[in-house]
């Protein structure tokens, strides 16, 4: 056998050829979307039902709401307790997942292929009538308040929180999806009922459905358990669209501080408001975002962590949605190398854009990276059927799977610059910093921000 | 299930294991070393994590970074570093495996070569950065250093934390590092799993060439040590909380020993979900604790089943101490119902399947494939693992839970708001942990 030739690393042979998945729809008469992919691994059904209008549907009075009650929906239903819920989703060894993000919520549940039925009738039930009861509310209620006083000790936690205050005041994006302690408190059983009755109907929403089953037995199965969901008539008037309108003008902090005596690191969030997915930009921004921050292999990582050792890692991300989204890079490090590290994180969010655009090895690099590692996405039939539910938040075509590396492999180095130039401002961002202020303050001049303001982020 | 598999041993000591699966076009390569900070002494621990780090560095031929080479493969790339063993694995497109092979055997034969004082002092800085922010840094996060502490003799190799402690850090050398490696790091002490779209016969003779030709290098010995605690402790950690948690731990049968998938299940009825006991009786019912869990931490030496709750808001740590034991000795009395060893039946066969839902990553099939083969010298043991839960009786999950946990000896561990020691259990003694 020939000796391994250790001079120069090996060329990477073709690709082989991937089948992206297949999918298959229908419309129930009550408006419910279907959605189904065969997908042949081991025998797990993986169940996803997506309700539009997350966090930033919540009422203005009332943030946390849709949160809350999408948290109630496996507290019981059709007048089985909590307990009972728990109990039948523990019996085919379910995972369900009750979530909200900003644009919606999502009831996820992966059981076994056999329990299929009973996993389709499970999410139904919960979905359409949970029980919404007084005594439930209150246990929920005082649980997540106990959480919320918790993450004063998260220093992520409270940047994420203190960061999206900053960059978008009162605006739907401007809360998490947790709320407050006051607007929890505030907060009534009959809120939720209300607000489900509004918010959870089958017209708008889309179940998608992936197992290893021909996808119009899917399809059959989900009918049966859906075709007799029906809307509730609700006195409230719920926005879905509210996070649609721009961010309104604001005041800019281009440096804020969260004060944590005593905090072993400093946290980092810098970016500003920037895009929404549905910008024709949207994957020149993907190839900026991957060089920029967005890798192992970025440049700032490859700056901050690698050569100056500042950081465990450090990351950026156009977080868009089907509103205007921010751009964040995100990290946490010593106490003691806060402002070098601030400082050279801007200079290369300043440079990408001006001095040091990509290059076109660069560009071969991030097509590569996330191109010929694309397939990865579609391994699980999890994994399928939340890229489906991307697919129907977003209102992209079914072809977007089969379309999307072709589609990459046109942004050029133009166009690189060109977005970087365009979605990146320095002028415009905030640099929030959750760490020991006794420790930085004396230093956080030399960053040439200007004043510091100390934020106190509203729990 | 089946995993189908085939597994070889090469001249050199490797175990190479091959398993196909076409689904995608990728193949999973994943290698373990039998290497863990159980493999450390007091005064010089986190070094077999900060090796790992220093493993995507580059190595004599290949003198850059791991990542970028893989990168534009398209793999996606970790590793991980736990008391017992080490792994490292890149899931990449298939027409890219050889270069994976050859990334993998470079830094497996030739890392040293191009280990310089400046790489290590850099990832030095970057595990203590690490430390900080995944454990300093966050809330009850030196609990689990302050329990093994106390579980375990300053000699037993469960005593330190994986991540280490920040003054052996800054005291490890350059030769350290060298002499950790040439002890552990090398093809008798290695298990290569190659899992997705790959003919057997081909990844054989791919490992072959790129691996049969390093030196085998010494079997390490193993690690024995004797766990176990003469009298039960009750210890006290203030830290930046908000509310009071309590930490139960006791020491359980090592992975795969007799009462340890009793234990798990015990695990799991007691705190596993809303229908679980304590979660029903303590935040559901009566509302004292705001969560509770818990957990047969399975080793290969020896193994921690380990509770925990936190106290609701004004409710006294004792309160959620009596409520725990009563559950432990009710379920030592008289074992899981019926209903529960159903559920904990049917949990487990999910969660199995689960794990065998990806070729690669932490936990897929290439990883748990060389988990079997590291630990108990067979690759296939995943009917003989399910066994252990299939056939399992309530009298012997009951007996296990008696044995281990209500006759057994104990470590409990308040951890309470800062100036707050009066809301740790009564005559708890102060612990620090740097």
């Amino acid at each position: 056998m020939s000796r391994v030739d250790r001079s120069r690393l090996p060329e990477p042979g073709p690709d082989r050829p991937f089948r992206f998945p297949r999918i298959a729809r229908r419309t129930l008469a009550n408006g419910l979307q279907l959605r189904a992919v065969t997908h042949s691994a081991v025998p797990m059904i993986s169940i996803v039902l997506l309700v539009p209008g997350g966090s930033s549907a919540d009422p203005a009075d009332r943030p946390g709401l849709v949160s809350m009650t999408a948290g109630l929906l496996d507290e019981g239903s059709r007048g089985q307790s909590a307990l009972d819920i728990a109990d039948r989703v523990a019996r085919i060894g379910g995972d369900l997942d009750l979530e909200q993000s900003a644009d919606a919520v999502v009831v996820a549940l992966t059981t076994l292929d056999r329990h299929v039925e009973p996993g389709l009738a499970l999410v139904h039930e919960i979905v359409s009538s949970p029980n919404l009861a007084v005594d439930d509310f209150n246990r929920v209620r005082n649980l997540r308040l106990e959480r919320l006083r918790q993450m004063k000790d998260h220093a992520s936690a409270m940047a994420e929180r203190a960061f999206a205050q900053v960059l978008y005041g009162r605006h739907p994006y401007g809360h998490l999806g947790y709320g407050t302690m006051a607007s929890l408190t505030a907060a009534t059983v009959e809120d939720t009922r209300l607000l489900h009755a509004a918010m959870f109907a089958p017209e708008g929403s889309t179940l998608i459905v992936v197992g290893d089953r021909p996808d119009e037995e899917l399809l059959d199965l989900a009918s049966a358990a859906f075709s007799g969901w029906r809307a509730l008539g609700s006195t409230m008037r719920l926005d879905r669209e509210a996070a649609l309108a721009p961010p309104p003008a604001r005041p800019l902090t281009r440096l804020g501080v969260v004060s944590r005596p005593g905090a072993a690191q400093s946290e980092l969030r810098i970016g500003h408001v920037c895009a929404p997915r549905a910008t024709p930009d949207y994957h020149a921004l993907l190839m900026l975002n991957t060089i920029l921050g967005g890798q192992f292999v970025s440049r700032i990582n490859l700056n901050l962590r690698e050569a100056k050792g500042y950081t465990y890692g450090v990351r950026t991300g156009f977080d868009l949605r089907r509103g205007i989204g921010p751009f964040v890079l995100q990290t946490s490090v010593g106490t003691e190398v806060t402002v070098p590290a601030v400082r050279e994180a801007l200079n290369e969010i300043r440079e990408i854009a001006t001095t040091r655009p990509a290059t076109g090895d660069e560009l071969s690099l991030g097509f590569a990276t996330i191109s010929k590692g694309y397939p990865r996405g579609f391994e699980t039939a999890t994994q399928v059927a939340r890229s489906v539910a991307q697919l129907a938040l977003h209102g992209l075509p079914d072809s977007y799977f089969e379309d999307f590396i072709p589609r990459f492999a046109q942004v050029t180095q133009d166009d690189v610059s060109r977005v970087a130039a365009r979605y990146l401002d320095l002028d415009k961002m905030t640099t929030l910093i959750v760490g020991d202020l006794d420790k930085i303050a004396v230093s956080l001049p030399d960053l040439g921000l200007g004043e510091y303001q100390v934020l106190t982020p509203e729990i | 299930m089946q995993i189908p598999y085939t597994k070889r041993t090469l001249s050199n000591g490797l175990d190479v294991i091959v398993h196909e699966d076409h689904q995608l076009p990728m193949v999973a390569v994943n290698l373990w070393y039998h290497v863990g900070s159980k493999n450390e002494r007091p005064g010089r621990t986190g070094f077999a994590h900060l090796f790992e780090h220093l493993m995507f560095e580059g190595s004599e031929h290949h003198d850059h970074g791991y990542f970028p080479p893989m990168q534009r493969a398209g793999a996606l790339i970790n590793g991980s570093t736990s008391s017992d063993r080490t792994n490292y694995w890149e899931v990449v497109p298939t027409g890219s495996l050889e270069l994976a092979l050859w990334m993998e055997s470079d830094r497996m034969g030739y890392l040293l070569p191009a280990l310089t004082e400046k790489k290590f002092a850099n990832q030095r800085e970057v595990v203590l950065n690490e430390r900080r922010q995944n454990y300093e840094n966050r809330p009850y996060g030196m609990a689990g250093m302050a329990l093994s502490a106390a579980m375990f003799a300053p000699d037993h190799p469960y005593h330190w934390p994986t991540i280490g402690a920040p003054d052996d850090l800054r005291a490890a050398t350059l030769a350290d590092v060298h002499a950790f490696f040439q002890k552990f790091y090398h093809p008798s002490n290695a298990s290569l799993a190659l899992a997705g779209d790959i003919e057997t016969a081909e990844a054989f003779d791919l490992a072959e060439r790129f691996f049969g030709e390093l030196p085998p290098g010494p079997v390490p010995d193993p690690v024995r040590a004797e766990a176990g605690l003469a009298a039960s402790a009750n210890l006290v950690l203030e830290d930046r909380v908000e509310l009071p948690r309590l930490y139960l731990s006791w020491h359980s049968p090592a992975m795969f020993g007799d009462g340890d998938a009793e234990l798990d299940v015990i695990a799991d009825v007691l705190a596993h979900g809303k229908s679980s006991r304590l979660y029903k009786r303590l935040v559901y019912e009566r509302r004292i604790a705001t969560d509770v869990s818990a957990y047969q931490h399975s080793r290969e030496i020896s193994s921690v089943f380990q509770m925990a709750c936190t106290a609701a808001a004004g409710v006294p740590l004792s309160e959620l101490e009596s409520a725990v034991r009563a559950a432990v000795a009710e379920i030592a009395a008289t074992g899981p119902t019926p209903a529960e060893i159903e559920r904990a039946l049917a949990q487990s066969e999910a969660q199995f399947l689960y794990r065998l839902q990806t070729i690669g990553g932490f936990g897929g099939k290439s990883d748990q494939l060389n988990a079997y083969n590291t630990y108990l010298g067979d690759p296939g043991y995943f009917d003989r693992d399910r066994q252990r839960y299939v056939g399992m009786t309530a009298v012997a999950a009951a007996a296990a839970a008696r044995r281990w946990l209500q006759e057994a000896p104990l470590v409990a561990l308040s951890v309470v708001p800062h100036g707050r020691r009066e809301l740790a259990l009564p005559g708890a003694t102060e612990v620090h942990v740097s």
